[in-house]
């Protein structure tokens, strides 16, 4: 034929697809023609016209014995195609590698996303188990020390099902993981018996399961813990060596820095407990309501602070105190701590307030801290449906009375700052509440906070009147809210100041007769 | 069943409207004697007396401190309803799932939040309640501390979209799937889907029936938000926000020389505030971002037909839109919603009629 002693395989197909010549190159290839020709050919021949054309078609692929080729349809004579074909196997193999290099790292990529989207360790602990599941194992757990021969569990089935469990457990149990708890240096994957696997770790799970590999996990220098995968088959794929050992890496760096985070958590939740806002205690025949929001966004707690004694001193009053140490975050609020720490053994002396912020002023001088304290200190008594105040500021901004009819008194009660001077000056001022009206205590940070409509505007304490007046009625609680949204609204995403509130109210006057509800 | 309902919602309205708290619980006890299920009482008593208190402010027959002290009373029935519910008796979900339920940064409107976390109690979730305004920051940290299996995320307030749209994004990053509900997001959830929520509902009791399946699904395909929203690409939001003090300042200093003409006015009533131009200047900045001036155009024509309620003309509406046009130069985005916004008020001033939608766009300082 045309070609025949050409280096490149050359056959002619006829209509049917049957290869009817080829040269002696293809000969060598095959005895008859490969099954994806002769379809090429049929596939092509609707298009054929009955003269001879020079085609100009995407070439095809396929297997002939063990190698891959491709032909490509060069000319056609009366539905009679020729095809060239050159073997593309290298090329095939390479794509074929490419693609899976291609999926094994996205996926890496995908679990590392999984893996280090949650500073939650329990999360981190089950996402492990999990993705070793999905990608590595017919089901997995991952052991994780806790104390004294505690271990905390992990573990995903072949279904996805995942949970966590904390066992005792000597790691000597199961081989080589006390090497892989170890974890430095680092030891390679250990394949074991999945018969020496105790049954307290694989419960139930032993079906079908032919293989187990002990994988390390490292962490930050630190070992964090092991992967135990449980397996149909033994032994790693080279590309599932690989992605095992990356993704142990990954994991075990994940679950590491979750568990610094948690330790973090914990810790600071545990200092900072005492430094929160407490919670409210009920006072008869008095309603208290308070509002904290520390500066900066992420900070609970801030330099502001606030607290109710119910009957101190002579037993007859309550104690509302509201107070302000300058400077801000943690620093400012570990003084805040100390601070009412003090008042708190001050409070047998709480019927006499000068006293209190004598005593107060003594202590903080004689420390070290250079910071001090404005406060404003309220003495709640009951007197039948009204509420007797007696408050004294000391250097704090000062309280507002909203009154019934609408009008929003500013007490006079004034002072000096604790912890500057010698001396300490203050004044007392005695209000009475009638029933609905109500004694707002705040500190700067609701006056100081800058923004508004023009972006630049103090709050101020003019525009804390003007909404008072407008909040006759409301209840104390509600006050209390509304004023520390007022502050924050007027705010807006710029950055405020610590924010507390603490409304006093006399309760309103029982309503005459209920207004009824439809009644049974 | 029907009817009793009915009492049950206008006597509960009327004692809230009153400031009658125990008035308030005894109709809420009574119902609840009388057999009507906690559910059924927190979906179809209280959280339509509240939707009816709601209409009535934005209808002016009461004062803003009436709404407040309702909702204050109405809060206080749902915190004793909350009391009486059983978390041993389990509805569908038998604590295994937990959910954390918040209002985003700047939202301050808590009752349809708290609703639903009643609601989803009621359901057997275990129920992280966080409440109003809740700092992305507080939220996330919240999330990576307890991992729940879902967060439920509500704004009332079109103007807090950008805020959500931090907000679901961050928790999404944190793997946390996220549940979108409020007003701001649309009648039909359209900016929900727009900012990439997992799930958007109507109310509580869509959210508590979509939630009885349990958790949405993780995602962790955390993309560049810019694909969904091609014109935050071209930073307009950003630059928009940056010209916010000049655009309100603007609009106020263009407000109060056309005032004299509009008639002689008492200096403390002015007909638009600040804050109104402030909250315009917001809405105008929203649609911006989610790309859609209808946004601006129905806010636009809902104030207009608040100024005719104040009896004073859009003349000073028309003022404030043009002296913002004026300072508009480079923002394509912003100028053409403006235009759309501009139309619509020039449309509705003779119509006397409220526009369309029940609930007005605007902040209420309502709880």
């Amino acid at each position: 034929m045309l070609g025949e002693d050409s280096p490149y395989p050359l056959v002619v197909t006829g209509v049917s697809g049957a290869v009817e010549q080829a040269n002696e190159a293809a000969r060598s290839l095959f005895h008859d023609g490969p099954a994806w020709l002769a379809e090429a050919q049929r596939g092509l021949s609707a298009r054929l016209t009955t003269g001879r054309e020079v085609l100009a078609c995407a070439p095809v692929r396929g297997p002939i014995g063990e190698r891959v080729f491709e032909a490509h349809p060069v000319w056609a004579d009366g539905g009679h195609v020729t095809w060239l074909l050159i073997d593309v196997t290298g090329q095939q193999q390479a794509m074929e590698t490419l693609q899976a290099e291609r999926d094994s790292a996205l996926s890496m990529v995908q679990a590392a996303t999984e893996l280090l989207s949650t500073l939650n360790l329990d999360r981190c602990l089950e996402t492990t188990a999990r993705l070793a599941v999905r990608h590595l194992a017919e089901s997995a757990l991952v052991v994780m020390p806790l104390e004294s021969r505690q271990y905390e569990l992990a573990f995903c089935t072949s279904e996805g099902e995942a949970g966590r469990e904390s066992v005792h457990l000597d790691p000597l149990t199961i081989p080589g993981l006390n090497e892989a708890l170890q974890g430095f240096p680092p030891v390679p994957v250990r394949w074991i018996d999945p018969a020496l696997v105790p049954g307290q770790v694989l419960r139930g799970r032993r079906r079908g399961i032919r293989s187990a590999a002990v994988i390390s996990l490292p962490g930050h220098g630190m070992p964090v813990g092991a992967l135990v995968l449980l397996r149909h088959t033994a032994g790693f794929s080279p590309r599932e060596e690989m992605f095992a050992r990356l993704f142990a890496a990954r994991a075990g760096t994940a679950i590491s820095i979750a568990r610094l985070y948690s330790d973090q958590v914990a810790i600071t939740e545990l200092l900072m407990a005492g430094l929160l806002p407490p919670v409210i205690p009920q006072l008869d025949g008095v309603e208290v309501a308070a509002r904290y929001r520390a500066a900066g966004g992420s900070s609970r707690v801030g330099g502001d602070f606030y607290d109710v004694y119910p009957a101190v001193g002579s037993g007859r009053h309550s104690l509302v105190v509201l107070g302000d140490v300058s400077g801000k975050g943690l620093e400012a609020a570990v003084l805040t701590g100390k601070i009412r720490d003090t008042l708190r053994a001050l409070l047998p002396l709480a019927d006499d307030h000068q006293q209190v912020l004598e005593r107060l002023n003594d202590v903080l001088l004689a420390g070290e801290s250079l910071r001090y304290v404005t406060l404003v200190l309220a003495g709640v008594e009951r007197r039948g449906t009204r509420v007797a105040l007696r408050l004294t500021s000391a250097g704090h901004p000062p309280p507002m009375i909203v009154r019934d009819d609408g009008r929003v008194d500013v007490t006079t009660a004034h002072g000096t700052a604790i912890g500057l001077l010698d001396e300490v000056t203050s004044a007392t001022e005695t209000v009475l509440l009638q029933p609905g009206e109500k004694c707002l205590l705040y500190s700067d940070g609701v006056i100081e906070a800058r923004g508004g409509p023009l972006g630049d505007e103090w709050f101020g304490d003019e525009r804390l009147r003007e909404e008072l007046r407008r909040s006759v009625g409301v209840p104390t609680n509600a006050l209390a809210e509304h004023v520390q949204m007022l502050a924050l609204q007027w705010a807006g995403d710029r950055e405020h100041d610590d924010i507390a509130i603490v409304a006093i109210g006399a309760p309103g006057e029982a309503p005459p007769a209920a207004t009824g509800g439809p009644g049974p | 069943m029907k009817d009793d309902m009915e009492q049950y919602v206008e006597a509960l309205r009327a004692a809230a409207t009153a400031g009658d708290e125990y008035a308030a619980v005894k109709v809420a006890q009574d119902a609840h004697d009388a057999g009507v299920s906690l559910e059924r009482l927190l979906l179809d008593v209280v959280a339509v007396a509240q939707a009816r208190i709601g209409e009535e402010w934005a209808a002016n027959r009461i004062t803003v401190a009436q709404e407040h002290m309702a909702t204050a009373v109405n809060e206080g029935v749902l915190a004793v309803l909350a009391n009486t519910i059983d978390t041993t008796d389990h509805g569908p979900a038998p604590l295994k799932w937990r959910i954390c339920v918040a209002c985003v940064e700047g939202e301050w409107h808590t009752f349809p939040t708290r609703l639903l976390a009643e609601v989803l109690r009621l359901r057997g979730w275990t129920v992280d309640y966080l409440g109003a305004h809740v700092p992305t920051r507080h939220l996330i940290v919240h999330l990576h501390r307890t991992a729940p299996d879902m967060v439920a995320l509500s704004s009332s307030i079109a103007t807090r979209l950008p805020a959500a749209h931090a907000a679901i994004s961050a928790c999404q990053a944190a793997g946390t799937p996220v549940l979108a509900g409020g007003a701001a997001f649309g009648p039909d959830g359209r900016y929900a889907r727009l900012l990439g929520a997992d799930a958007w509902t109507p109310d509580a009791r869509a959210a508590a029936d979509l939630l009885d399946a349990g958790p949405l699904p993780r995602r962790h395909a955390p993309g560049p938000s810019t694909e969904r929203q091609p014109h935050l690409a071209s930073h307009e939001y950003a630059l928009f926000t940056d010209r916010k003090p000049d655009l309100v300042r603007g609009a106020l200093e263009e407000l109060s020389r056309c005032v004299p003409e509009t008639g002689p006015r008492p200096a403390e009533a002015p007909v638009l505030t600040a804050e109104d131009v402030a909250f315009t200047v917001d809405f105008l900045g929203t649609a911006v971002y989610v790309n859609d001036p209808e946004l601006f155009v129905s806010y636009t024509r809902w104030l207009a037909w608040t100024l005719t309620q104040r009896d004073a003309t859009p003349h000073a509406l028309t003022a404030v839109l043009d002296a913002l046009g004026a300072r508009l130069t480079g923002l394509p985005h912003a100028l053409n919603t403006l235009a759309r916004g501009r139309e619509a008020t020039a449309g509705s001033q003779q119509a006397g009629e409220s526009p369309e939608g029940e609930i007005p766009p605007r902040e209420n300082g309502q709880r």
